[in-house]
């Protein structure tokens, strides 16, 4: 039976592979739709406990725009898209012409929809491209967009993997403007937490031995 | 004169829960589909809060389970507690706050609607107990973060879009 507990550096590294395959073809999708050049790369594939996943969106309290979807198929799991309060602010701007204060009770139902499809765009990138490298079918729900603590809406990621254990492997995305050092640059970030019973599969597909 | 202990925040984690004494408050953040659920022996000033992910231990996959991450289990671990310390149930007051659904999906996965599941584990668990609660702020789709004062019993709730209010 998978047991995360067993998890090598070198599997670590082989998520970071195909990690790096999906934000490449994602940064290609996003450089288009944004008509500005996104890079995309993976820092780190971690396996962190609740506690630290909580803060790794920049803090439990912390108010983010998080669009949430779930993989089915071959290797479930979910994925999160998330962006500091400003930068989803500044990216509905960029996508609608609107400006937009995210936590207003009345947030603009054509921002919130800008942003959903953000995600909807970047996870089908990403996903057709880990798909296409692992030979797994994987197909995304439609992404639902919360905004929020960071800590309430990443927990709700946690709920699959916390039957399993209590670590979750999460591969992190880094979003970020090309050529830009100017302080309002897009940036984000893009989590992909694997289901437990998704390791073996993915392992497997990549040729790394799991036992 | 020295100041005791005034101010002290004793911080629940996720999956976590833990106790203190007046003047020492308790707080937990970021519930969304977690609840917190604070239980509290009014005349001695005691209280324990747990910040619970899932409504039934029976959901575990493991055998090496986290008790504190389930209603069932993480509550009966704080009843033994306040066992310990000679409580007895009927002394005992509730209040509970969470068990938001963050996310709305088209299609309903059973995982979608645990909030609401655990607000009512910790209920159904309390009344089998005879332990009152006292105040609750659960459901709805917004995050939470708590605030127990245990000298005089006070919630204390923000939320990010509906501001504070104290139960």
């Amino acid at each position: 039976m998978t047991d995360i507990n067993h998890i090598q550096p070198v599997h670590l590294d082989a998520l970071q592979e195909a990690g790096n395959i999906g934000a490449g073809n994602a940064a290609t999708a996003l450089s288009q739709l944004l008509n500005k050049k996104i890079d995309l790369h993976v820092p780190s594939v971690r396996m962190v406990d609740f506690q630290a996943m909580q803060a790794i969106a920049g803090g439990e309290e912390e108010v983010v725009a998080a669009a949430f979807l779930r993989i089915t198929g071959e290797a479930p799991g979910s994925m999160f898209f998330i962006l500091q309060k400003e930068e989803a602010e500044e990216l509905a701007y960029t996508l609608t012409g609107r400006k937009v204060n995210i936590i207003d009770d009345s947030f603009d139902e054509l921002a919130a929809s800008a942003l959903r499809e953000l995600g909807n765009i970047l996870a089908g990138a990403y996903l057709s491209a880990l798909a296409d490298f692992t030979g797994l079918s994987m197909q995304p729900s439609v992404p639902s967009l919360a905004v929020d603590m960071a800590g309430a809406v990443i927990s709700e990621g946690l709920l699959e993997v916390s039957t399993k254990g209590d670590h979750a492997i999460v591969i992190d995305t880094e979003m970020e403007e090309a050529e830009s050092s100017d302080s309002d640059a897009v940036t984000g970030q893009f989590f992909l937490l694997p289901d437990p019973k998704a390791f073996e599969k993915i392992f497997k597909s990549l040729g790394v031995e799991w036992s | 004169m020295t100041k005791l202990k005034e101010d002290q925040v004793i911080k629940v984690g996720m999956a976590d829960w833990k106790t203190a004494e007046a003047p020492e408050k308790l707080r937990t953040s970021g519930l969304g589909s977690c609840v917190g659920v604070v239980i509290y022996e009014e005349s001695r000033k005691i209280a324990a809060m747990a910040h619970i992910m899932l409504p039934d231990s029976s959901m575990a996959g493991t055998r090496s389970l986290q008790r504190a991450k389930f209603a069932d289990t993480a509550l009966e671990d704080v009843l033994a507690w306040f066992q310990e310390k000679g409580c007895r149930c009927h002394r005992l007051q509730a209040k509970l706050a969470g068990g938001a659904q963050m996310f709305s999906f088209s299609e309903g996965s059973e995982m979608m609607r645990i909030g609401p599941r655990n607000s009512e584990a910790v209920k159904m668990f309390l009344e089998h107990n005879g332990i009152p609660v006292k105040g609750e702020d659960t459901g709805g789709s917004k995050g939470r973060t708590i605030e127990f004062n245990i000298m005089d019993s006070s919630l204390f709730i923000r939320t990010v879009s509906q501001g504070k209010t104290i139960i």
